[in-house]
This record gives C-alpha cells, sequence and structure tokens, in this order.
C-alpha cells in the first residue's frame, strides 16, 4: 500500500508548510515528521516526502542521507544515544557504553532482536558539564553512573 | 558582579512569560517600539560594544548595518541555536530557563533591522528546548509582542521556529543557510555575505541566541552601562561552560577580562582529586589548547586569549587533569571532526579522517615518530584551504596537541603504549 499521511498529520504539514518563505525550506521539519509517522525513512517514505514538497526524490534522498536523526533504517523502540565527544569521555563515557552493551547483549550500531533497544554513539549533545550524559528518545540523561544506567534500562523495560 | 545573561535562570519558572515581564520582561521592547527609531536601536547595540558570542566575536550592531536599506527582496533574521560545539552548553540554558530574553532580542533585532520574518533554528537534538521554546512563542504572540501591528505600533513580524535534525556543521552560519534552505548543511562561499545575499539569496543577519539574549537588557539599560563593563575591545559579560576535570561544572556569567587561573581555581573550585591541572580547552574543541603553565596572566577575552596562541571561540572551557592522556584526548577530537566534515572541500574531508586515523594509531601502539610530522603537515595544508572556518577548526588543534605535548605523544610511541597508565 502507498504510503500517506493521516489526515491530521496532513494538516500540520499543511499548516508548517504554509508558514515557510519557500516550500523547500520546510524539507528538514517535515522529514521529521514524516519519520515519526511511518517509523523510519525508507524509499517509499523518501519519495512520498518528495512528491508533496515538489523536490526531486535525489534531492530529498541526498538530505536525509546527511543527518544524523533522519534514519534510513529501523530504530529500535527505545533509541539510546550515548555521548563520545571529549567532556563526556573525560568523564568515563567509555564504562557507561560498555555497561550499556553488556546490559542489552549488543554492540554499538546494533539493535536488540526484541526491537526495544538501539545504541548509538554520538557527538557532542550541549550537555557537557553534567557528563557522561545520554539521550533516550528525546530525553536526557545526565550525571550517569554504571548504576544510574541500570536504573535507566530498568525504567525502560 | 551584576548577573545579565543568567538574571532570571534561579527564578521559579523563569521559562514563562509571568515571571519574564515581572522582572522587567518586554519593557526594552515597549520602549523601542514607542521611543526609538529602528536606527537608535542599532545605534544603540553599536555603542554596547557587543560582540557576537558564537565564536567569531563580529560587532553585532554593525553587522545589522551591512543590510541594505533599498533592498526590494524580503528580509530574514535568524538566531543561530544550533548549539554543537564541544564543551558548549550554555545557550541550551538560555533556551531552556529564559528563552523570553531570546525571543524579545529577536523581536528587537528585527525591528532594528526592519524585518519581518525571523526563524530560530535550534538543533534536532534539543527536543525539551523547543517545546519550551514552542510555549514562549505561543506566549509572546498571544501577549501581541509578535505577529500584525506589535504593541500597537504598526511593526509586524513572524516567528518561525524551525527544529534542525542534526549535523555540528549547520552551526556555521552559511551551512545553516542551506539547511535552512531544505538542503544538506553545506557552507557557502564568502563573499558576499549573508547581510547581502543570505537566505534564498536574500538579505540575512544570523545572531548567536547569547548575542540576541543580551539585546533587551542594552536597550533596557542602556548601551553606556554595558559598555562599562568589560575590557576596552570586549565589553559586557560573556558566559563560559565549564567541563571535565573541575570541581564545579556549569554555566558561569564573567566579566569580560577576569583572570583565567582565579575563575578556574576559585569560581570553579580547580581541579578535584588532588589532581593537577595538565591543561584546558578555553573556547570550545575548535581551539587550541593550552597547557598548564601558559595560563598564567591570561584573561577571559578575545585579545588576552589570542595574544596567548587560542581564541575565546563560544566559551566552551574544557578541563583536563594529570591523568589525562593527550594523544586519546587528541584523537577523541579529530574524530568528532571527521565525523562531521561536511565533505564538500577535500582538505577537510580527506584531511580530518587521514588526522584522525594517525592519532588512533598513535594512541593503540602502532604510531611512527614519523606519524607527528605528517599531521603537522595535513593540519598545515587544512588550514585556510577550505570554504568554511571548519578546516581551521580541525586543524588548529591537532597541531596544538602534538606542539605542545610532544614529549608525551613521542614517548607514547616509542613505548607502544599510553606512558600515563
Amino acid at each position: 500500500m502507498a504510503l500517506e499521511f493521516s489526515p491530521e498529520t496532513w494538516r500540520r504539514f499543511e499548516e508548517l508548510v504554509g508558514r515557510y518563505p519557500k516550500k523547500e525550506a520546510a524539507l528538514i521539519p517535515v522529514l521529521s515528521m514524516a519519520q515519526k509517522e511511518f517509523g523510519h525513512l525508507r524509499l517509499q517514505a523518501m519519495e512520498y516526502v518528495a512528491k508533496i514538497i515538489e523536490l526531486p526524490a535525489a534531492r530529498v534522498y541526498s538530505v536525509v542521507s546527511f543527518y544524523t536523526m533522519l534514519n534510513m533504517k529501523p530504530v529500535g523502540k527505545y533509541h539510546i544515544q550515548v555521548c563520545r565527544t571529549l567532556p563526556c569521555a573525560l568523564m568515563g563515557e567509555e564504562r557507561m557504553t560498555a555497561r550499556l552493551k553488556k546490559k542489552l547483549g549488543i554492540q554499538v550500531g546494533e539493535t536488540t532482536s526484541d526491537g526495544n533497544f538501539t545504541l548509538t554513539e554520538v557527538e557532542c549533545l550541549a550537555s557537557c558539564g553534567t557528563g557522561p550524559m545520554m539521550q533516550v528518545n528525546e530525553d536526557y540523561y545526565e550525571n550517569l553512573t554504571e548504576a544510574k544506567v541500570d536504573d535507566v534500562l530498568e525504567s525502560l523495560k | 558582579m551584576e548577573k545579565i545573561l543568567l538574571r532570571n535562570i534561579d527564578i521559579q519558572d523563569s521559562h514563562t512569560l509571568q515571571v519574564y515581564e515581572s522582572r522587567g520582561g518586554y519593557r526594552a521592547l515597549r520602549k523601542a517600539l514607542k521611543e526609538m527609531t529602528p536606527e537608535r536601536v542599532t545605534e544603540e547595540v553599536k555603542a554596547s560594544g557587543l560582540r557576537g558570542r558564537g565564536g567569531a566575536g563580529f560587532p553585532t550592531g554593525m553587522k545589522w548595518s551591512f543590510v541594505p536599506k533599498d533592498s526590494l527582496k524580503p528580509k530574514y533574521l535568524i538566531c543561530n541555536a544550533d548549539e554543537s560545539e564541544p564543551g558548549t552548553f550554555k545557550d541550551r540554558l538560555l533556551i531552556e530557563k529564559d528563552p523570553h530574553a531570546m525571543v524579545e532580542g529577536v523581536i528587537l533585532a528585527s525591528y532594528a533591522i526592519q524585518f519581518h520574518t525571523a526563524f530560530i533554528y535550534i538543533r534536532g537534538e534539543l527536543a525539551f528546548g523547543a517545546k519550551v521554546l514552542e510555549r514562549a512563542i505561543a506566549e509572546a504572540y498571544q501577549a501581541g509582542y509578535l505577529g500584525k501591528n506589535i504593541s500597537g505600533s504598526g511593526y509586524d513580524l513572524e516567528l518561525i521556529l524551525h527544529r534542525g535534525a542534526g549535523a555540528y556543521i549547520c552551526g556555521e552560519e552559511t551551512g545553516l543557510l542551506s539547511s535552512l534552505e531544505g538542503g544538506r548543511g553545506w557552507p557557502k562561499v564568502k563573499p558576499p555575505f549573508p547581510a547581502t545575499h543570505g537566505l534564498f539569496g536574500c538579505p540575512t543577519i544570523v545572531n548567536n541566541v547569547e548575542t540576541l539574549a543580551v539585546v533587551p537588557w542594552i536597550i533596557d539599560q542602556g548601551a553606556a552601562r554595558y559598555a562599562a563593563i568589560g575590557t576596552e575591545k570586549s565589553k559586557g559579560t560573556k558566559l563560559f561552560c565549564v567541563s571535565g576535570h573541575i570541581r564545579n561544572p556549569g554555566v558561569y556569567e564573567v566579566e569580560m577580562g577576569y583572570p583565567f587561573r582565579q575563575f578556574l581555581e576559585e569560581d570553579c573550585g580547580g581541579v578535584p582529586g588532588g589532581k593537577k591541572l595538565k591543561g584546558v580547552i578555553p573556547g570550545g574543541a575548535s581551539m587550541p589548547v593550552l597547557r598548564a603553565d601558559e595560563i598564567e596572566g591570561v584573561r577571559m577575552d578575545y585579545e588576552s586569549m589570542q595574544a596567548a596562541g587560542t581564541l575565546l571561540g563560544s566559551g566552551g572551557v574544557i578541563v583536563m587533569d594529570d591523568s589525562t592522556c593527550m594523544v586519546k584526548t587528541a584523537w577523541n577530537i579529530a574524530r568528532f571532526f571527521a565525523h562531521e566534515s561536511c565533505g564538500q572541500c577535500s582538505p577537510c574531508r580527506e584531511g580530518c579522517h587521514w588526522m584522525e586515523k594517525i592519532f588512533a594509531r598513535i594512541d593503540n601502539g602502532s604510531g611512527e615518530k614519523a606519524d607527528l610530522d605528517l599531521i603537522l603537515n595535513i593540519s598545515g595544508n587544512i588550514i585556510g584551504r577550505t570554504i568554511c572556518p571548519f578546516g581551521d577548526a580541525a586543524a588548529m588543534p591537532a597541531a596544538a596537541f602534538i606542539k605542545k605535548y610532544r614529549d608525551e605523544f613521542e614517548e607514547h610511541i616509542r613505548q607502544k603504549r599510553c606512558v600515563l597508565t
């Protein structure tokens, strides 16, 4: 079946696009919207966005492949992103990542077999004074310790 | 010292319109719309000596005055809230705790330049900040500070909150423009500058969050009061973000020209755990590191930092104690830049990855003595040869780590392991 926005998302799409000086300026927020609606941006999703925003599919693909938050592959229900940049690294990020790998039984870049958790290492999330830290979906967890990592995972089960 | 930028953040519900107004918020806007011509607002900001807080330190009022007055094209103001420089988390604090100061700053700047459309480009990861801002913008619309005929003045302004999708380079102003045009965040060649050819080729001003957030105070209290703070060339206060091996990490508001050593040892409580300071990056990961012995006499302003061979940058202060392996540190930063290079210019696209690989092999014990000069050579071939400042930002710190900690690098290579553990 062809992909399509729900009527509610379509309404938000039209409202959003109407605020920008040119339709194409809304491409990134529209892709974020599509990702929320369709789970991830597979080829059909990109083609659908290209059609409704009136841009070549190749342009949409070039944009999706540039930004780290736009996913072409499925991610788990909980996307755990650990900051690996210097301030967090100085505060023990490696130990947190090791703990997550052990607890989840996966490597960085993998998803658990039940589809619940994806583990990623990312660059600076502007939370350097409270490192080590990680982002799970949209929430920040700061001043991490191994015990706190365990608690967070437990709360997500 | 009187707090200017952080004056509201400790108050409960500081993010709401009610609290912001109760503390004098939007007074500057009402005053400007009623009593000041747009030119007068620009003149006031010029007289304050305010310089851009995103990292480059360009005089803000002067930037505004570069917009051609006779252009018939639409014009845009963009608040750069794409804070991603490693070690920097000041804008996030302002966004989450004092969003109305930003919004009022955006309106004042737009009025000064007579723009009728403004954007706040916030990095995609800051989901909570985006929610806070969304609410603040809705409140400002409802109170008549945004939209048509603001406070009965006849001046109109639309403000759009735009969320990015994860790319460090979008914090560079022309990369941001490409992103906001719905493309990859590829920087553009300057000149022409955004003030004449910016978003969709129209006159555009891009200002950092901290820069705009201080504008209401300047208009309310007057340029002279602001200019009385700081040094001759670096006026006012600046936010510094302190992270790494430091007793009291966090965001500090500091008068420009404050002694750096005193700041680290007294204000921030020094290096904890009985360890000693080994080095400090004063302005975000793009800036050259200073050895502990180099901070003596350095002051926290643009000129003093430059004289010390580094830059004030975004104010991201990353502190490293004497247990820190500088090989691993240099590799970590090189990996960041290799990951974030947008790929447009060959020296940066290739060079950043080469530097990362070489630092990695030194770190894991398979480096050779010639590798150090090889990195210096690559670094030297990136600097000044790219469209945007990212190339320099990647190349300068790499070279600085080798030059300043050369003995440690050589020993690490010779022993094929970290010499500190």
